[in-house]
């Protein structure tokens, strides 16, 4: 099905270069009559792409933070926290969104449940992991100083776990930023928009997109990163 | 069209008249039954695309190992690298690339081979560098040459980290293979796409990408077992 | 140092068939590039063939890199090191190595390998026949006490002990002129501790390899060494002497810190109660004439008499009362508590006495016969005995002397 890969008659230079001017100015659509594309089309894409993205994540946080902390500190559920992430890799992002188009349904709220269940695997792992992970001489002589469980989770196992769950938060963030592309499949807005209706768009709004989606993705690997640091107890950093 | 043209377009795969569970996008068995040869050939394109990333990827991520152990300093650098690499979105990137190479299997496997490379790379320099100091002042006391200490005593140890690499890398290349189509590569994200609503087709396609994602960490497994038998008598 | 003691058992096979080799150091120097101190600094000394050569110092005195120089894991600055005269320099690293047995304190088994593969080793880079490893392997493990079938397991199945043993077979296993070893023991609890010493004492008064033992622990030293070079921070040697003359004429303040204020007490570990001129003891029988008991008391280094039975044994110490009339009657003083053995150690001894409560109790032989007696003021004699006209060393470890050691005895 992979049609006429072979034509190359267009240099390489120029798609690019009107991929990009396709970022910045609007232009006339494929089929005419529409002005697709240009900054703003392009920012109105991206500001969708992570409100999705961005409430994704959260809502994960929400629920596989304090879960991964509880599990790790009472040291149970080990096979449950691993397991859910090898289980989570071997699904793929395609087959989940299908799966929830197929038999939930489309829209916002359906996207949404998809990439938040995509987003948790990673998120409870590193966070069970992390709290394993910290030394039980520590949490012993926090104990034997009379801190309660909640103090030493909060003052001791978190502070230490901090680096692992920025870990699993950066994975969860990039397959979600990835797998937003696919949001228009089942009707919602994002950058994923001009690269599913390349017939609308044209190919260079499939590569613009893509490339603007490329650029954001690795813009929050950055961010992350950085927020990994500041959040990292000096102590920590070697 | 140019050469960018996407396969997007839906073919039929089903009749969507008459009320019938098929027409319904519902979960029929006996369409299923019907239509499995359907799902042979992007079954084995998905398992070719698999093998042959993980392959070369291994290959790649072996050679930048052994080179990063050797000098030091490229370790930081590369895993740098492959990280960032490993954030862009696979249908990004694959996007990007056909302009370069085409709507080939060339180019989906490229894009494949680079997303390996941040579990490969990182899971054999690791396995390398946490062989214990005194395994290794022991066996340069006893008169290994260094590479006697590397193939007789860094390598095997480094076996299980490797092989945990090697799990992860494929049934990651599994998930990621099913996009692969944007490339031109077809597989069996090319299935699902091809009727995203029908829920027969998802269930089937989904369904044996996920099983094949099972079969390879199965694989793995019995790999690492078999590969590793001091870390089974540890256990007993 | 004595003969080896075979009486353990009939040592019909030698372990052993390559010559100990000579080590001296000559000058031996390491310098780190960017530190103005020397680690090591021009150390001279030479170790004769079949002797434990001990390196002792503080944390930071350069032991382990002296130690280290020797096979070339860290390289010579300055000045050399020879081998049966020949410069350690002039030979490939790799090759040295496998000639020089090597132990550390991590052991540094290899995981992935059985422990007849680990010991194997250095007999397949050598390139030995199949068979000739097997026979090897088996016999090492013999040696070194691990029973049938730990030739199977995997390091991870064993107790720090026995790992500890397979390192030293390991280190053995093609029969190396000369061992390494740093700190060996130090990772073992003192009770095993003191029994692996002791077999390894054992061992190399059977093997009798030119060793290089390196400790913190002086009293290990002292125990471990047939010579011991005491550095100091800088990698200078402060002091190369025997165990004794350490211990009796520390060559300055630092030494004296370094062994300790009881060095006295330690030097008495070294000795047995055979070693020292006992006093000779007035023994009488029930029935024998007085004028022959006072003669034999004018004999004597002490004028308590001490009354035997037929055989010789002490019965006890013979009151003032016993003495009078014609003959010698059964009335004791108090009994003969406690006896001291030839073969007992010094200092056990004189614990022996201090316990009791007494100032001198009568030494008897293997047979329970009076061979003198020893007290308090005898012991301090012997502080004062130049350390050249002391024996020490391996030879200390007496056969069936501890029950572990008699059952370390290979039965062969």
């Amino acid at each position: 099905m992979a049609a006429g890969g072979g034509d190359m008659s267009m240099p390489i230079a120029s798609l690019f270069t009107d991929a990009i001017r396709f970022i910045f100015v609007p232009q006339e659509s494929v089929t005419g009559g529409v002005q697709v594309g240009g900054i703003g089309e392009i920012s109105s894409l991206t500001a969708n792409h992570l409100v999705l993205s961005a409430a994704a994540i959260a809502v994960a946080c929400v629920i596989a933070l304090p879960l991964g902390l509880w599990l790790g500190h009472v040291g149970k559920g080990e096979f449950l926290a691993i397991s859910v992430s090898n289980v989570g890799r071997a699904v793929p992002t395609l087959a989940l969104i299908a799966f929830f188009i197929a038999f939930v349904g489309i829209g916002f709220f359906n996207v949404l449940l998809a990439l938040i269940l995509l987003a948790i695997p990673p998120l409870l792992t590193n966070t069970y992991v992390g709290v394993r992970g910290v030394s039980p001489d520590a949490v012993d002589a926090a104990r034997g100083m009379g801190m309660s469980e909640s103090q030493i989770v909060r003052r001791v196992e978190l502070p230490l776990a901090v680096r692992s769950i920025f870990g699993g938060l950066q994975l969860s963030a990039v397959s979600v930023v990835a797998t937003a592309i696919l949001g228009p499949l089942a009707s919602v807005d994002t950058l994923g928009t001009p690269i599913v209706s390349v017939n609308v768009y044209g190919q260079a709004g499939l590569l613009g997109a893509a490339i603007v989606v490329a650029a954001l993705a690795i813009l929050v690997y950055l961010v992350l990163t950085a927020l990994q640091r500041a959040a990292t107890p000096a102590g920590l950093k070697a | 069209m140019s050469a960018l043209a996407l396969p997007l377009a839906q073919l039929e795969i089903r009749s969507r008249t008459g009320g019938t569970c098929v027409s319904e996008d519902g979960f029929c068995p006996g369409w299923i039954v019907d239509n499995l040869d359907r799902y042979v050939q992007p079954l084995l394109e998905h398992i070719y695309l698999t093998v042959i990333s993980v392959a070369v990827g291994f290959a790649i991520s072996f050679a930048l190992a052994l080179l990063a152990h050797r000098s030091g300093w490229l370790t930081a650098p590369v895993t740098a690298l492959t990280s960032v690499l490993y954030t862009i979105p696979s249908i990004a990137l694959f996007l990007i690339l056909v302009p370069v190479t085409g709507l080939t299997a060339l180019t989906a496997i490229i894009a494949l081979v680079a997303y390996t490379q941040v579990f490969l790379f990182r899971n054999i320099i690791n396995g390398l560098v946490n062989v214990p100091e005194e395994t290794k002042d022991a066996a340069r006391g006893m008169g290994l040459t260094d590479r006697q200490v590397l193939w007789r005593v860094e390598m095997p140890l480094a076996v299980p980290e490797i092989l945990a690499g090697l799990r992860i890398a494929t049934t990651s290349t599994v998930n990621l293979a099913t996009l692969a189509f944007f490339a031109g590569a077809g597989g069996l994200g090319a299935q699902i796409f091809q009727d995203i609503t029908f829920r027969s087709n998802v269930v089937v396609a989904g369904g044996l990408a996920i099983l094949l994602a099972a079969l390879f960490d199965l694989i793995f497994l019995g790999g690492q077992r078999v590969a590793t038998p001091w870390r089974r008598a540890a256990a007993t | 140092m004595t003969a080896p003691d075979n009486s353990s058992g009939s040592n019909a096979t030698p372990r052993s068939t390559r010559e100990a080799a000579t080590l001296e150091f000559r000058g031996a120097t390491k310098r780190y590039p960017g530190q103005e101190a020397a680690a090591v600094d021009g150390l001279s000394l030479t170790v004769p063939a079949g002797e434990i050569l001990v390196l002792v110092g503080p944390s930071g005195c350069g032991k382990t890199t002296a130690m280290r120089m020797v096979n070339r894991m860290i390289e010579i600055t300055e000045g050399d090191i020879l081998l049966d005269e020949r410069s350690v320099r002039d030979r490939a690293p790799a090759e040295l190595r496998r000639e020089i047995g090597y132990v550390i304190q991590q052991i540094g088994l290899f995981p992935h390998m059985t422990i007849a593969d680990n010991v194997a080793v250095v007999p397949r880079l050598l390139g030995w026949e199949r068979d000739r490893i097997d026979a090897r392997v088996k016999e090492l493990l013999e040696l070194v006490s691990l029973g049938e079938g730990t030739g199977e397991r995997y390091p991870s199945q064993l107790s720090g002990g026995q790992r500890q043993r397979v390192g030293v077979a390991r280190a053995l296993a093609a029969d190396p002129p000369l061992m390494l070893m740093d700190e060996p023991f130090g990772a073992i609890d003192p009770i095993n501790r003191e029994r692996l010493q002791n077999e390894f004492l054992r061992l190399q008064g059977e093997l009798r390899k030119t060793i290089v033992f390196v400790t913190h622990d002086i009293d290990e030293a002292i125990k471990m060494g047939d010579k011991i070079a005491v550095l100091r921070t800088g990698g200078r040697l402060a002091q190369y002497a025997s165990p004794a003359e350490l211990l009796m004429y520390p060559a300055d303040e630092f030494i004296e810190d370094f062994v300790g204020a009881d060095r006295a007490l330690k030097r008495l570990a070294l000795q047995r109660v055979r070693d020292i001129d006992l006093w000779r003891a007035a023994t009488v029988r029930v029935g024998e004439p007085i004028e022959e008991a006072r003669r034999k008391i004018a004999d004597a280094d002490i004028d308590m008499p001490l009354l035997v039975d037929e055989h010789g044994r002490p019965e006890g110490w013979l009151s003032e009362r016993g003495m009078t009339g014609e003959r010698v009657r059964a009335e004791l003083r108090s009994r003969a508590e406690p006896t001291v053995e030839l073969d007992d150690v010094l200092r056990d001894a004189l614990a022996d006495l201090i316990e009791s409560e007494v100032h001198y109790s009568p030494v008897v032989d293997a047979e329970g016969c009076v061979a003198g007696v020893l007290s308090l003021e005898v012991i301090s004699q012997t502080l004062q005995i130049p350390p050249d006209q002391v024996r020490t060393g391996p030879d200390l470890v007496a056969p069936g002397d501890e029950a572990v050691a008699g059952s370390e005895a290979p039965s062969r």
